[in-house]
């Protein structure tokens, strides 16, 4: 996998100055563009083959989530059921990339997948305010790893990042990143949340985005689900457009994960056109990017079953969660 | 001089007053046969959207107090009362009716939702019971609404027999989705008019104007939609063949009057599911 040189992408040491003068001189976003252009890619109409296809790859790339104070190891255990048997009345159905936990559920979630394929995804670093000290967020990190994550949902600092304090955010994502690394020499993937509801506004979007990816993680995902704005279209053709960017000029290929709020088919379909439109079909698969959500899932299983019956389905045909 | 201002005649779903998704509209003429106005022609998807809604209108509406729902409904014929004149002049331009005759479909329009609004917290204590068993056990059966109607209102009224069809499906706690009279439609959305205005949750009622035939095969098949009311189709056994695929209840063509004052307990029950309750008494 090819690296690069953080110095010579910001063309000097790094130093709090020398990030800030690279962001800031990133060209600014063209709201009213941005945002007409994600209106038109979502009008698009999507036929049949298409449709079932996109269905499909949306279920590959759900990182089936759940984030709830009242999480028990019960029902991690019965989300990763589901999503080893999606839609037990049609088994053709693709699984999950991955079942979204907090740090202590990874041992079970791991136990329930046995020898599946589904990663477990792990939230860490004082997930989903991220104010903690950096001892603290490594430790929360290297506990997920120890107990098997595969990889690890790690949030920046939107205060330091808000203040200008550039160097401390990109910091603690190398720190984060050398936690991540296993005892046998492979490591965690590392998605950071930009937590984008809480960066007021696109300019500053696509900074973060720059900022993290400079750090070298493998995914950068929009929110934790956990604010009162969560992914849209826009902020996620956004990320797209830096990552494709980055891409064109490093080489390097990162993801990019929109979380919360997507909870229908539609809407998921909407995000795929996005992403072929802005990023390309290298971004197409799982690998690139993935959708956080939870309830997400059953609607896309009700389209589903729409089109290999021919009639509407309905909530009593897909497991509760 | 002034331009005259048109109304735009839409769907009711989810308690807003969308076009058709499709953006159909088809003409509909008054008695004389001249043209009368443009009204949304609702397509599939427009059934899936208020399926959807209704399905998430439904709970919310079920357990709203019997004694709250009996009150939404009389609201609904308060409101009605105060649009009497709009909905006699509207009669009369479709179907050539009479004044008095308008008035009495008018009169039993209201009437009928002062009736339905009755049984609201009266189903159980008619149609409920206490049943003897064998054994220390209380063993109770009630009624319970049996979740998202779809119903074809008769085709031959504008007014009367969509309330007629309405009202049994609500009264009890179902949400609906009725197809209004292809060629009368006019009544129906300024009744949807009537209904925002009355305190009723929306998505509780959604009321599409369009072509019952075309409309007819994706509720009949909808796994999502619990009962349907064949009154206003012209293929009713198909339908009804469709229906058995997730054993909705099936209300068949002409089995209630729809014309009266007064609707039937029977109609109301046949949207509802008994559930038995065992519970253990002490000696």
């Amino acid at each position: 996998m090819p690296t690069i040189d953080p110095e010579a992408v910001v063309g000097s040491r790094i130093t709090n100055q020398s990030l800030s003068r690279w962001l800031h001189s990133l060209p600014g976003v063209d709201k009213v563009g941005l945002e007409a252009r994600t209106a038109s890619l979502g009008t698009r109409s999507i036929k049949t083959d298409s449709k079932a296809w996109a269905l499909d790859m949306a279920i590959k790339m759900m990182d089936l989530t759940t984030l709830e104070g009242a999480d028990t190891k019960e029902r991690v255990r019965s989300l990763c059921l589901k999503a080893i048997t999606p839609d037990p009345t049609d088994l053709t159905t693709p699984q999950p990339a991955a079942i979204c936990v907090y740090g202590d559920m990874v041992k079970h979630a791991k136990e329930a997948l046995g020898k599946n394929k589904i990663h477990v995804a792990a939230v860490a670093t004082a997930f989903p305010s991220g104010r903690a000290s950096l001892p603290v967020k490594i430790a929360d990190t290297k506990d997920a790893v120890n107990a098997g994550a595969d990889e690890i949902d790690m949030v920046i600092d939107r205060g330091a990042f808000l203040s200008g304090n550039y160097l401390e955010v990109y910091k603690q994502i190398l720190a984060v990143k050398a936690a991540c690394l296993r005892k046998d020499g492979t490591r965690a993937h590392l998605k950071v949340i930009l937590e984008t509801g809480e960066l007021e506004t696109y300019d500053n979007i696509r900074r973060a985005s720059y900022l993290a990816m400079l750090a070298g993680p493998d995914f950068i995902k929009t929110s934790t689900g956990k604010v009162s704005i969560n992914a849209t279209l826009p902020i996620t053709l956004l990320m797209l457009q830096a990552v494709k960017d980055w891409f064109d000029q490093t080489k390097i290929q990162i993801g990019v994960k929109p979380a919360g709020g997507i909870r229908t088919a539609k809407d998921a379909i909407k995000y795929l056109v996005v992403v072929k439109e802005t990023a390309g079909e290298e971004w197409l698969t799982p690998k690139y990017f993935r959708f956080g959500a939870s309830s997400l899932l059953n609607d896309v299983l009700m389209q589903r079953q729409k089109l290999t019956t021919g009639h509407y389905s309905g909530r009593d045909y897909v497991s509760v969660d | 001089m002034r331009l005259e201002v048109k109304k735009t005649y839409k769907l009711f779903i989810g308690g807003k007053f969308p076009r058709s998704e499709s953006g159909r509209i088809y003409k509909v003429n008054n008695h004389k046969g001249e043209f009368l106005a443009n009204v949304a022609k609702a397509s599939r998807k427009d059934v899936r959207d208020s399926v959807v809604v209704a399905r998430s209108a439904q709970s919310g509406w079920a357990s709203a107090t019997p004694y709250n729902r009996g009150q939404v409904l009389y609201r609904i014929a308060e409101m009605l009362e105060g649009r009497r004149e709009q909905f006699v002049a509207e009669i009369r331009e479709l179907t050539g009716k009479s004044e008095k005759q308008a008035n009495q479909e008018v009169d039993s329009a209201i009437d009928s939702w002062v009736w339905h609004a009755g049984w609201t917290d009266k189903i159980d204590a008619v149609a409920g019971n206490m049943n003897p068993v064998a054994g220390p056990f209380f063993n109770i059966s009630t009624n319970q609404p049996t979740g998202v109607v779809a119903a074809f209102a008769p085709q031959d009224s504008s007014l009367v027999g969509l309330v007629n069809t309405i009202a049994p499906a609500i009264v009890s706690g179902n949400s609906i989705i009725a197809i209004t009279s292809e060629t009368l439609p006019i009544c129906a959305v300024t009744l949807a008019e009537v209904l925002e205005t009355s305190d009723l949750p929306g998505g509780v009622v959604n009321i599409l104007t369009g072509n019952a035939s075309e409309l007819g095969s994706w509720l009949a098949s909808h796994m999502d939609v619990n009962a349907i009311d064949l009154e206003g189709t012209s293929n009713a056994a198909e339908l009804e063949m469709l229906a058995a695929e997730n054993l909705k209840r099936v209300i068949r063509k002409g089995g209630y009057s729809r014309t009266g004052a007064k609707g039937s307990l029977q109609h109301i029950l046949d949207l509802m599911e008994t559930k038995t309750v065992w519970h253990p008494k002490g000696h």
